[in-house]
């Protein structure tokens, strides 16, 4: 697919941190993408740099193949981590102003809020002044507020926070269908449940670099380390060289669960067929053990440590 | 992006407008002004109206008292029966005072009158009677060397001076310094005002916002400088249709309420002045409309003399008909203008540098400072020598410059110091901006963080 949005070896510092260095990304059309990293890893940076609020010392951005400008902001939708509304302002006239802000006619503006309104059933509060609401109205009149104009390309900065599980669930399914009408989204988090439910692409940063991207399938293909996880009933003894038993748990009534690594040209079928061949050994269940966004994120940042310290500490000599 | 810009100006105007503090304050400045100036103008003209009655036993069998002229202020009427007695009576009458002139006094060394009166004396009384007393021996005197009446009044005289200046191409025009400092003084208060209350409004709405975290959104949408430019206009919007409405609903209270209160204390003003035949002249500024003497009332007493007769009024108003109108307005209008949105600027920096509304007070001062002294200084020194090395320094330093230029504006100024002056307000106001912009930029998105001067030094040249 399409790129709708490329960033370009892109380069930020303030005054006396790198937050971004060298960071390219790509992110493909009608996708959601997960954008990943500890805090402090420079995911703000960039989001604030797409949405042009500062700019990138070195590199570029390319928004369907322009150059990042202005005009492109009537095409981007922004919520930001750090809520925040006009307090004393009515919310239908706020959204009303942020969609015109965003380019959008008075007319066109006041037809979409009232289907929003009607969608999150908050039509009653339209004339309620923001500071009036509960904390999880304001969240999804921010929601609102983000997605109004239609953007093409909505970024969302820990998009769930603040909201109980029935309002995220709400949440979780407008972004669904945001996506299938045709939108990108990004969506950064540190929830790694959503990543792996919703995204269909992530990247990782840390420490102001990205240390992994692409599509979440080929990411957990690239981390798989040839592992099955086995269920069943028996005591199985497993004392060919070929397989190397990671965790071995026994559990009431003869049952067992083990997780098996398996060496270098061995293939699953091998070790299904030996423990079909062992006596007294019954198979329930047999999967591959695939790692968890969770697993592979600890372990990339885990991995991407020394190499870092390793250049602060070059940098002082 | 003119239609965003044009988008947060309207917010910003809409919000304030609507709120209920802004009705509520507009609707009540102009009446707490004609309260307060109804107040004044019945302390003034009580004060006028009570005539102080004084009574006058004169032993000396010069008759004197004959010659003792009553105005509307001061009465004199003879006392009767002993000296005892009459200083027992006076008190008892509930007259003001009691003067005795002894047996045997020397008309060309009159020592000796006492001046008798309850408890202590107040100044003005005991002048008031001794130009009495003065005038009385003097008509003596002249009597005595033969003048008749009709000649003494014809000595007498009332001189009306009227001032007039002059200026290089030899042009005159009526003078008045209370009408040019008067207008001078207006136009000075009214831009400090005008940038005290609302650039204070800039810094508050930039804090609120901040403090609303609404700013990545807006930024996301806007370019900062339109956000702070926005603002600024936005309020001065406001600012203006306050002044405004300030300005109509006092002229409506004044010219209608006022007059409907005052006319009840009319007829007494009236008939106070009426018994009073001689010395008519003086007596005329009873009849003065009270809107006019509690202006004039604020002013020296000679020029309250030459306002209130009809012809220091007639040179009042030729006064301000004869003042560079023109130029006048224009200069207002550009220095209103220029000044307001030089300061609004720094106001939205202070706003956008500081995370709480109590910090603040560091970055203020250094603001209102110029601002504060430009104006003591103003209605100080330049008032009264407007043409002065202070004034010219003044007038040309952009952030003390709106105000200490208009105070100089009726008194005339060459134009090419008031080109330099504008100059050089544009280019300081192109630099505030600039500057204001940059810290507003920055400061907007920082939170948590305790802002230096050198913090904010560092922040001119952060990059986009």
């Amino acid at each position: 697919m399409k790129p709708i949005l490329e960033v370009l070896n892109v380069r930020k510092a303030y005054a006396n941190h790198v937050a971004l260095d060298g960071v390219s990304l790509e992110i493909p059309e009608g996708s959601i993408f997960g954008l990943l990293g500890p805090n402090g890893a420079g995911k703000t940076s960039l989001i604030r740099i797409i949405t042009q609020i500062t700019g990138a010392d070195e590199g570029e951005i390319r928004f369907r193949g322009e150059r990042l400008n202005q005009s492109h902001i009537a095409q981007i939708g922004y919520l930001p981590e750090e809520r925040g509304l006009y307090k004393k302002m009515k919310v239908g006239e706020q959204l009303l102003y942020l969609a015109r802000l965003r380019g959008l006619s008075r007319e066109d503006a006041t037809a979409r809020i009232k289907q929003w309104l009607n969608r999150f059933e908050i039509k009653e509060w339209a004339g309620k002044n923001v500071e009036d609401l509960s904390k999880g109205m304001q969240q999804k009149v921010q929601f609102i507020a983000t997605v109004l104009h239609e953007p093409k390309l909505i970024i969302l900065d820990e998009p769930f926070s603040g909201f109980d599980p029935i309002n995220a669930n709400l949440i979780k399914d407008e972004i669904l269908e945001l996506r299938n009408q045709g939108a990108t989204i990004i969506f950064s988090t540190h929830r790694m449940e959503s990543v792996e439910e919703m995204c269909d692409n992530i990247a990782l940063i840390n420490r102001s670099r990205k240390v992994l991207d692409g599509p979440i399938g080929v990411i957990r293909d690239q981390f798989k380390t040839n592992t099955y996880e086995v269920e069943g009933t028996g005591h199985p003894v497993l004392s060919s060289p070929d397989f190397k038993v990671v965790e071995q748990k026994k559990r009431e009534n003869n049952h067992f669960y083990l997780q098996v690594q398996l060496q270098e040209g061995v293939r699953p079928n091998d070790l299904l067929r030996y423990l079909i061949g062992s006596v007294g050994i019954e198979v329930a269940a047999f999967r591959e053990k695939i790692p968890s966004i969770n697993e592979i994120f600890i372990r990339r940042v885990r991995e991407t440590m020394p190499e870092t310290l390793l250049e602060t500490a070059n940098a002082l000599l | 992006m003119a239609s965003k810009f044009f988008l947060i100006a309207q917010r910003e105007y809409l919000t304030r407008v609507r709120k209920k503090s802004f009705i509520v304050l507009t609707l009540a400045v102009p009446l707490l002004l004609a309260a307060f100036g109804f107040i004044i103008a019945k302390v003034a003209s009580s004060d006028n109206d009570t005539t102080d009655v004084i009574e006058v036993r004169d032993d000396s069998g010069l008759n004197i008292a004959s010659h003792l002229v009553s105005t509307p202020q001061l009465r004199f009427e003879a006392a009767t029966g002993t000296l005892a007695e009459a200083k027992k009576s006076f008190l008892k009458a509930k007259h003001d005072g009691l003067v005795v002139l002894p047996a045997g006094l020397d008309v060309e060394n009159p020592t000796g009158v006492q001046f008798f009166g309850k408890g202590n004396i107040s100044l003005k009384k005991e002048l008031a009677v001794k130009n009495a007393l003065d005038k009385a021996f003097s008509d003596l005197k002249m009597k005595k060397s033969g003048l008749s009446q009709e000649q003494l009044d014809r000595l007498r005289s009332k001189v009306v001076l009227q001032a007039v200046s002059l200026d290089e191409t030899g042009k005159e025009a009526d003078s008045n310094a209370l009408a040019t400092s008067g207008m001078a003084y207006a136009l000075a208060l009214a831009i400090y005002l005008f940038i005290f209350i609302y650039g204070v409004q800039i810094m508050r709405g930039v804090g609120e916002e901040k403090s609303s975290r609404i700013m990545e959104v807006m930024l996301s949408s806007v370019k900062p400088f339109d956000l702070m430019m926005g603002k600024i206009v936005g309020i001065a919007a406001v600012g203006l249709t306050q002044f405004l409405l300030w300005g109509v609903l006092s002229f409506g209270v004044s010219s209608v309420v006022l007059p409907m209160l005052m006319g009840k204390d009319k007829p007494k003003t009236e008939v106070a002045a009426a018994p009073t035949a001689p010395g008519a002249a003086a007596a005329s500024a009873a009849d003065e409309p009270e809107s006019a003497e509690v202006a004039f009332d604020k002013g020296m007493d000679t020029q309250k003399d030459q306002a209130t007769n009809p012809a220091g009024r007639f040179a009042f108003f030729n006064t301000i008909a004869n003042l560079p109108l023109g130029t006048i307005l224009f200069g207002f209008i550009v220095y209103f203008l220029g000044g307001y949105l030089l300061y609004g600027a720094l106001f939205g920096a202070v706003g956008a540098a500081v995370d709480d509304q109590t910090d603040t007070q560091q970055f203020m001062f250094p603001i209102t400072m110029p601002l504060i002294l430009s104006y003591i200084v103003g209605v100080s020194v330049i008032l009264r020598n407007p043409d002065g090395p202070v004034a010219f320094w003044m007038s040309m330093f952009p952030l003390t410059s709106p105000i200490a230029m208009v105070i100089r504006l009726p008194f005339g100024v060459p134009a090419w110091q008031l080109a330099l002056s504008i100059f050089l307000l544009i280019l300081g106001f192109i630099g505030t901006v600039w500057v204001a912009a940059r810290i507003y930029r920055v400061g907007i998105l920082m939170y948590g963080k305790k802002v230096t001067y050198k913090e904010l030094g560092k922040w001119m040249f952060y990059k986009g």
